[in-house]
């Protein structure tokens, strides 16, 4: 049975007077998708800031446990130590590349702590000696198991801002993969994707689950969610209103209400009640 | 051919234009009569040539445009440009290396050859902070004071030389690349360039009125010139100078041509470890922060380390050069620390294009090389100056050569063109 990876506990975060989450608690088991949905402005991405080190929570606890048993706060350490010690790595709703510069250079960059601590304070590789070397090799070596398992090892060499917008997304997450994670949080990764492109997608993230990496997704289409999530947990106005399987969630009066309860034309979210409700 | 009935009838229309708006300034003129009334007169001739003028200017800028549709498309102009810097960075470095030389050759000119190498070392110094880790910087000559007054200190009151000096000016200008980088390591874009500027003219404010120490506006005077394995070069001859030693006749262009080759390889060690950081980790990660610092943080890169290692090692190349240039000078003040100088540098490396070695010191010939060349034209030398930087600026928007080598490659290395570069916010 899986136990659990991630668990957040009561987290709060205000900005100044309001009350973007609200006391929120709970957890990711290893081995998992974890699904995190909800109306727009439900709090999601900032939970999500707060677990990645981006936002500092105004008060609660987010812990990791890498093996059962032990347990790491994240949201004691330093925002660049998340992904370093804390191994959480994530991708941006607005995708963020490194434009300028090569597939293969983005892959590069995400390995940055391995291959700095191979060079020696940098002199050593300046002078051509020790085993920087030997790691560039490996960085290369898992970025091309990345671009395989991304289907973009033909555009390695092309800056990334000439890649088509799917390309672009499945980059960001071999990136992130690069960093070697436990958890990667992905906010929205099917956002302006195509339904072919979604389908590979679901693919690429349960081969990413196959390799031993949990992971938590922000995620608007249901098509997705529904498809591949083991756990969904339903944000509204910064509280959970709901938590379990994607068939409990399906069937819950509370998610279905909060979807539809402004339910007019004008709701951003009405094809998502839509879909809940054919779902039923 | 339908293009071109198409722009001989814009050229016309736009002569029409012309003509409505000469008409009344250049076509007629009051002149007074000779009963002290006003007779009005024609001036066909000059309306025709002013009418004349435009329509076929119009015609040549149509032309232009249209050539400019047609030429090669970026990439491949990019491609072609990377290419022949193949070609033109060993030409310039021959150049560079045989130029004191050349027999017969003026001292001035390998005097002119240290100062354009000092600047094209500091350009390349400014390009690590500005080019690849898209820092503006607009108080680099901070650091070129801090080395400069380091070693001028140094020897005066601890005799130290300047061999002695050069790596302690290095770490000294480093250090406070580190000091002064910590304030600013939140501030980005324009914050940034202006709390840079202040601390350049902070550093200047401090040198002048701390006479106790530094002589304050007198400078200092005498700072030793470099020795060559203890020997010194002397104009009177005698023990212990080259000319004695290497049984040769003292000349002044002996002093220079060593000076210049100090100069040249202090230049070009700093390309060196540019080149070899480049395609490193740290250069690596200098270039994406400059692309994106916040992706940066999610990948668990030390933004604060990074800013300050790129602080640092530029400021510990502009302290060598600050070093060299007391050296050479013998006479240091803070006059020569104004923000006119980081201004020139980082005009060199914008010029030459962010990131790029080949155009930076490109850049440098052209902005300290051709002024001083063009000395004989007297005031019409700035005009010059000014027309081509403008010229540069129209055809070239980011720099000479804007384009990037990527620092690692599966396959074939592609040039990557300007348009996805980014030009960092920081």
């Amino acid at each position: 049975m899986s136990d659990t990876l991630l668990a957040v506990t009561n987290l709060t975060m205000r900005f100044g007077g309001l009350t973007a989450v609200n006391a929120l608690s709970f957890d990711a088991k290893r081995g998992n998708i974890t699904a995190v949905i909800g109306p727009n402005g439900a709090g999601k991405t900032t939970v999500f800031n707060c677990i990645t080190g981006f936002y500092k929570p105004t008060s609660g606890n987010i812990a990791i446990a890498h093996t059962p048993g032990t347990s790491l706060l994240l949201d004691k350490l330093p925002g660049h130590a998340i992904t370093k010690k804390g191994r959480v790595a994530r991708t941006f709703q607005n995708i963020r590349l490194f434009g300028g510069m090569t597939v293969l250079e983005n892959l590069l960059v995400a390995q940055h702590n391995e291959l700095q601590a191979a060079t020696g304070f940098g002199v050593l590789a300046i002078l051509g000696l020790g085993k920087y070397r030997a790691a560039e090799k490996a960085a290369i070596e898992r970025a091309k198991y990345w671009l395989d398992a991304t289907s973009l090892i033909d555009r390695a060499d092309d800056p990334a801002a000439s890649l088509p917008y799917g390309a672009q997304r499945r980059l960001e997450i071999a990136r992130a993969m690069c960093t070697n994670p436990v958890l990667l949080c992905l906010d929205e990764p099917a956002a302006g994707l195509n339904p072919r492109e979604s389908q590979a997608l679901n693919e690429l993230l349960l081969k990413i689950r196959a390799d031993g990496c949990s992971l938590l997704l922000i995620e608007h289409d249901m098509g997705v969610v529904m498809k591949i999530s083991d756990h969904i947990i339903v944000l509204d106005h910064g509280k959970k209103i709901a938590d379990g399987t994607p068939a409990e969630i399906r069937s819950n009066p509370t998610v279905i209400a909060a979807y539809l309860g402004e339910g007019d034309d004008d709701d951003p979210d009405a094809p998502i009640a839509e879909t809940l409700a054919a779902a039923q | 051919m339908k293009h071109l009935v198409a722009n001989i009838k814009d050229s016309l229309i736009v002569g029409g234009v012309a003509f409505l708006l000469f008409g009344p300034f250049l076509g007629l003129k009051l002149n007074d009569g000779v009963k002290g009334d006003l007779t009005l007169a024609t001036r066909p001739v000059l309306l025709a040539i002013a009418v004349g003028l435009t329509i076929v200017a119009r015609f040549l800028l149509l032309l232009w445009q249209d050539h400019r549709a047609t030429r090669l498309p970026a990439a491949k102009l990019a491609t072609s440009v990377a290419k022949s810097g193949k070609y033109i960075a060993p030409v310039l470095l021959v150049f560079a290396i045989g130029l004191p030389l050349v027999p017969g050759i003026d001292n001035s000119y390998i005097d002119l050859g240290v100062l354009v190498m000092t600047y094209v070392m500091l350009g390349w110094g400014l390009n690590i902070v500005v080019g690849l880790a898209g820092l503006l910087d607009l108080g680099y000559v901070a650091f070129y004071a801090v080395g400069a007054y380091s070693f001028a200190l140094l020897s005066h009151y601890y005799n130290l030389t300047f061999w002695e000096c050069l790596p302690l000016c290095g770490i000294l200008a480093a250090c406070w690349g580190i000091f002064l980088g910590f304030p600013v390591l939140r501030l980005r874009g324009d914050y940034l360039a202006i709390v840079t500027l202040a601390f350049g003219e902070i550093i200047r404010l401090v040198i002048t009125n701390w006479v106790s120490l530094t002589g304050g506006p007198n400078g200092i005077y005498d700072i030793p010139h470099p020795t060559l394995f203890g020997l010194t070069f002397n104009m009177a001859g005698g023990p212990g100078t080259v000319s004695d030693f290497f049984h040769i006749d003292p000349d002044p262009s002996q002093r220079t041509t060593y000076l210049y080759y100090i100069i040249l390889a202090l230049a070009l060690l700093t390309n060196w470890v540019t080149l070899r950081l480049r395609r490193q980790p740290l250069g690596r990660a200098w270039e994406a922060l400059r692309e994106d610092e916040i992706a940066c943080r999610s990948l668990g890169i030390n933004l604060r380390n990074t800013k300050l290692t790129a602080f640092a090692i530029g400021a510990m190349f502009g302290g060598f050069a600050g070093c060299f240039f007391a050296t050479r000078q013998a006479f240091i003040s803070p006059d020569s620390f104004t923000f006119i100088e980081s201004a020139t540098v980082l005009a060199i490396v914008v010029l030459g294009g962010a990131g790029s070695q080949l155009g930076v010191a490109l850049a440098a010939m052209v902005m300290i090389g051709v002024p001083a060349l063009l000395q004989d034209l007297q005031i019409y030398r700035m005009l010059i100056f000014g027309i081509a930087l403008v010229t540069i600026m129209v055809v070239r928007p980011r720099g000479f050569i804007s384009t990037r080598k990527p620092s690692v490659s599966l396959g074939k290395v592609k040039i990557i063109t300007s348009d996805m570069i980014s030009e960092g916010h920081g």
